[in-house]
């Protein structure tokens, strides 16, 4: 369709494309309602959810105490390896571009749908089967190289929990392809007349930044695993040094996209908490340009960044100060977005409810991972705690403080928009 | 009591700076400091979290503040000012954090050159032909291992031979052998650049002092000094002597790290890398796997052992009987000529051991000295 025509079709009035009205079982089908879809995301992802939080408990228990009592070691690695999984690839980025992608971009936008509404649903059913497998690989020998999957450990662990893990993040990734495609598509062509990108909400600039992340990261993610699969199953060498592959190339593969990832799970949630403080401090948001141009820059760096994950690895040190410096720019405008936000509260008339202490405590529990953040950008202090508990602490901070504070946000702020309640 | 805003901000100011420079001196979040290294990465993780406890404290205080002074009062339906920005704030709140992370880096370059990261020294100076070294080393790893009825696969023995002996047999290796490739001698085994640390712009050029060189297996790791031929499963380092440790892996990732030390380098298969530091502190720290190799992988340590040159001395003597006791038709071969196989034949049929033999000791002991 040309630019026209899909204005055209903008131009229409909104209606239900359920004939009939949605009911429940309409949520157990292909259907390819934004909304129905958007909500069939956070259900599904949240279900998800609390999977990977039983699998943090397992984890728990069984450090509990020093001996390995409660599951074996080799459950045990795979206890986590599955926690980060489900958690990354099933609840939070799903739940933040899928779900709440889906339900509020074409409403702000005011396009009447997105632009490829059967991709939408496609990349929607994708997820429960690769979910079901992912979770499977438990009765086969789970994969246990953690989510990393770093060769040649992958390589000589449970072959057929790992190829499960690999077909899984495969599909998975797949389906975020898909849905990134359809936001920069639906952004870019579906906006109502007289909406210019200076104009558009910022949720949308954050879903517009996330999907050029998620479309440039993901393909090289893919490819990654691909490779790690032919190492895994048909014996190739591609980075399993006994045939001469190189481990590290792996990792710079596996990072290109993963540490993107990060941004893909916490860029539209900075949309969302710059869409709920100004609702709920009664006072316009300080800086929309800032914002949303911050959201473009974070995107842009966020590439350039990965292989601050590797200062300890294979990596040259002209290299190491590259990513150093690349990393801690990222400070200043994720640091913009932070002031302007506590600037937009700023005398403002704050109602306190959950949605609100929700958004504020997302500020207050990610300022903490965004300077613990520069910290271990540091090379010196990284090549110290590089792998160890801080870390952990660091990337719990911006994911759990930050991604799913937000969500949790976003869920108070906008429950009475999805269900009428 | 009507106090003036601009002195209530001033000595609020006041009292965070104080805050921040006291906290940033007293985390007491780090080990002792047991390199001549450490106090240096000390100094930086110092800086960043006095300015990382100021940034805290605003802006919880202005979350914090704002939840009590800006919060809706009953009654009060009306909308906040309609402040939509403010350039020179904005302008102001970019500078400042990118002043702030410049100089964050600037610093990190400083104190990563101070400890070496960015000067690679000249590696064929350090320890004469590498290829001796690759030959000999597994041969030895392995008979001190089965000398000690300790834990490894012979499998991965013989693997980790054959990759070296196609890295070897590989004419790219022979053209670095040769050094008529200046710029690849820093990376002598396998014609792959390898990373390094602590070739300081003092010691740059010169050989270290001492070397060891630092194998890791699932789930140990071996230390094997070259200048004697003695392995052993603890690290000993004289202290204030200039120690470049040689770190490869047999099987999958490991990671060598001494808290105490603030250094890290992971160990990767088919790849060498360095970590040259110089220890300054006698006493016993944990030498800690920081990369997941598998089941046991929390089991992986052991210990470095930082001791004054006589006590090393003695240390090293006393080792070097146990391995010619146990070992004592070693002497009379040349390890180095022979493939591990070989080398080991006469050892595994007296000793009646084979590799499913070996296979068979619990890896749980891993952290045991050998």
């Amino acid at each position: 369709m040309t630019q026209a025509q899909l204005q055209e079709t903008a131009n229409l009035p909104a209606h239900s494309p359920e004939p009939g009205g949605t009911n429940w079982r309409t949520y157990f089908t292909f259907s390819t309602d934004h909304k129905v879809i958007g909500i069939q995301y956070l259900v599904t992802t949240f279900f998800f959810y609390l999977v990977g939080g039983a699998l943090a408990t397992a984890v728990r228990t069984e450090l509990a105490t020093p001996e390995s009592d409660f599951v074996s070691r080799e459950v045990y690695n795979g206890l986590f390896t599955v926690h980060a999984t489900v958690m990354i690839f099933l609840w939070i980025v799903p739940a933040v571009t899928g779900g709440f992608g889906n339900f509020l971009v074409p409403l702000l936008i005011g396009a009447r749908d997105m632009a490829f509404p059967r991709l939408n649903a496609l990349a929607f059913w994708m997820i429960p089967p690769a979910g079901i497998l992912l979770l499977c690989s438990f009765f086969v020998g789970s994969p246990g190289a953690g989510w990393t999957s770093y060769p040649p450990l992958s390589l000589t662990y449970d072959k057929a929990g790992e190829a499960i893990w690999i077909l899984s993040v495969l599909v998975l990734g797949t389906s975020s392809i898909m849905a990134a495609v359809n936001f920069i598509v639906t952004i870019f062509m579906m906006r109502v007349p007289g909406m210019t990108l200076n104009r558009m909400p910022l949720f949308c600039w954050a879903m517009l930044a996330t999907s050029a992340l998620a479309l440039l990261g993901t393909p090289v993610l893919a490819g990654a695993l691909i490779l790690l699969a032919f190492d895994l199953i048909v014996g190739t060498a591609f980075f399993n040094p006994t045939g001469g592959g190189d481990p590290v190339v792996y990792q710079h593969m596996f990072w290109f996209y993963s540490h993107p990832a990060v941004y893909i799970m916490i860029l539209p949630v900075f949309g969302m908490i710059s869409e709920i403080l100004p609702v709920h401090a009664r006072k316009p948001i300080f800086g929309y340009k800032a914002i949303a141009y911050s959201s473009i820059a974070i995107s842009f760096l966020g590439l350039i960044v990965w292989a601050h994950h590797m200062f300890t690895s294979g990596t040259p040190p002209w290299l190491r100060m590259f990513f150093m410096i690349n990393t801690m720019i990222i400070a200043v405008p994720t640091g913009i977005k932070v002031f302007s936000w506590l600037a937009t509260i700023w005398g403002g008339k704050l109602r306190l409810n959950s949605a609100m202490l929700f958004a504020m405590g997302f500020i207050s529990m990610f300022v903490i991972g965004g300077i613990s953040g520069v910290m271990v950008a540091s090379v010196p202090f990284d090549i110290h705690v590089h792998d160890t508990y801080f870390i952990v602490a660091h990337i719990h901070y911006v994911l759990f403080g930050g991604s799913v504070f937000g969500m949790y946000a976003g869920l108070y702020h906008w429950f009475p928009k999805m269900t009428g309640r | 009591m009507n106090i003036p805003s601009q002195i209530t901000t001033l000595l609020i100011g006041i009292v965070l700076t104080l805050v921040s420079l006291w906290y940033g001196q007293n985390h007491g979040l780090l080990p002792v400091q047991a390199s001549q290294e450490a106090p240096l990465i000390d100094g930086l993780f110092n800086l960043m979290m006095t300015i990382s406890t100021g940034l805290f404290l605003i802006v919880q205080g202005v979350l914090i503040i704002a939840a009590f002074k800006f919060r809706h009062r009953p009654g009060d339906d009306t909308d906040g000012p309609p402040v939509e920005g403010n350039i020179p704030l904005e302008i102001l709140w970019t500078a400042i954090p990118a002043v702030i992370v410049l100089s964050i880096a600037i610093y990190s370059f400083d104190v990563y050159d101070k400890i070496g990261g960015l000067n690679p020294m000249d590696h064929s100076v350090a320890h004469g032909t590498p290829t001796h070294q690759v030959a000999r080393m597994p041969g030895a790893a392995m008979a001190a291992t089965l000398a000690d009825a300790s834990e490894t696969s012979e499998t991965s023995e013989n693997r980790n031979q054959e990759v070296q002996e196609a890295a070897t047999q590989d004419p790219a290796t022979d053209a670095v052998r040769d050094q008529s490739i200046p710029q690849q001698n820093d990376a002598p085994e396998f014609g792959v650049s390898s990373p390094r640390i602590g070739s300081t712009p003092d010691r740059q050029g010169k050989p270290p002092q001492f070397v060891v060189n630092v194998t890791g297996l699932q789930y140990a790791w071996l230390f094997t000094y070259p200048d004697s031929g003695v392995v052993s499963g603890e690290l000993h380092v004289p202290v204030g002597r200039d120690v470049l440790l040689n770190i490869s892996a047999n099987d999958v990732l490991h990671a060598f790290w001494v808290p105490e030390y603030r250094l890290k380098q992971d160990a990767i298969p088919g790849r060498q890398s360095e970590l040259r530091f110089t220890p300054s502190l006698i006493g016993e720290y944990s030498v800690i796997c920081a990369e997941l190799c598998g089941p046991y992988h929390g089991a992986m340590k052991t210990k470095v052992v930082a001791q004054t040159q006589t006590d090393f001395d003695a240390w090293l003597e006393s080792q070097k009987v146990a391995s010619s006791e146990g070992l004592n038709q070693a002497i009379a071969l040349n390890a180095a000529e022979k493939s591990t196989a070989d080398f080991l034949a006469p050892f595994v049929s007296d000793m009646g051991i084979d590799a499913k033999a070996i296979q068979q000791i619990h890896p749980d002991h891993a952290h045991h000295p050998l």
